[in-house]
């Protein structure tokens, strides 16, 4: 099968500019060993704004850190609930999903005990919803770092 | 125990939700603040906005 040249060449052009937009992305700030895009999702994920404090963005990591550990830190003072797995209940099993979005967060908090098993005052509520979307935020970050270091966002 | 009024407990997760909803959702620090606080306002607005319309169903 026959090839005309201009389409070989215009197609070669192409995946040669896209290899380099790719790897210009991939180049971490300071212009060490970048990190394996995996490695950044997971650190993300363990430690609110660490995928991009491992990229550079440091302004950008403190800030992420700072919300969501201050969102989570909020809930607790405010006596929210921290669901468990299995429990039978879709909406526990729901609500153990956003709680595990804080990584290292719900770790310590399983591991130390804090959080109510049982909501009772209003307050504990708003506390609850605070805990879970904290998580929730920080899967978002996780994959914006993830983004950023596959070179999907700029 | 913290207990902090509904408007307060708003206000909080309008401000901690808006930051980092700006920081993931844009490229450009500028646009990034702009998104902030546009989410910020919406977050309040709206919650304003939805309060009087059970306000009114109430009454």
């Amino acid at each position: 099968m026959k090839v005309p040249s201009s389409k070989l060449v215009y197609s070669l052009e192409m995946s040669t500019a896209k290899a380099t937009t790719k790897d210009s992305a991939a180049k971490p700030a300071a212009g060490s060993k970048p990190y394996p895009a995996g490695l950044i999702l997971l650190a993300g994920w363990m430690i609110p704004g660490l995928g991009h404090f491992m990229q550079g963005k440091w302004i950008r990591a403190v800030l992420l850190f700072v919300s969501i550990t201050c969102m989570f830190a909020l809930g607790l003072a405010m006596h929210g609930k921290i669901y468990s797995a299995n429990t039978g209940d879709l909406l526990e099993t729901l609500g153990f999903i956003g709680n595990l979005g804080n990584g290292i967060l719900y770790v310590l908090s399983v591991f130390f005990g804090w959080g109510q098993n049982v909501v009772q005052v209003v307050t504990a509520d708003y506390g609850t919803k605070f805990i879970e979307v904290a998580g929730l935020l920080n899967f978002i970050s996780a994959v914006d770092a993830h983004s950023l270091r596959l070179g999907r966002k700029s | 125990m913290f207990t902090p009024s509904h408007f307060t407990a708003v206000l909080l997760f309008a401000l901690f939700t808006s930051v980092v909803f700006g920081i993931t959702q844009r490229s450009e620090t500028r646009a990034m603040i702009r998104y902030g606080v546009y989410c910020f306002c919406l977050f309040v607005l709206g919650t304003i906005a939805a309060s009087w319309v059970m306000w009114l169903i109430k009454h």
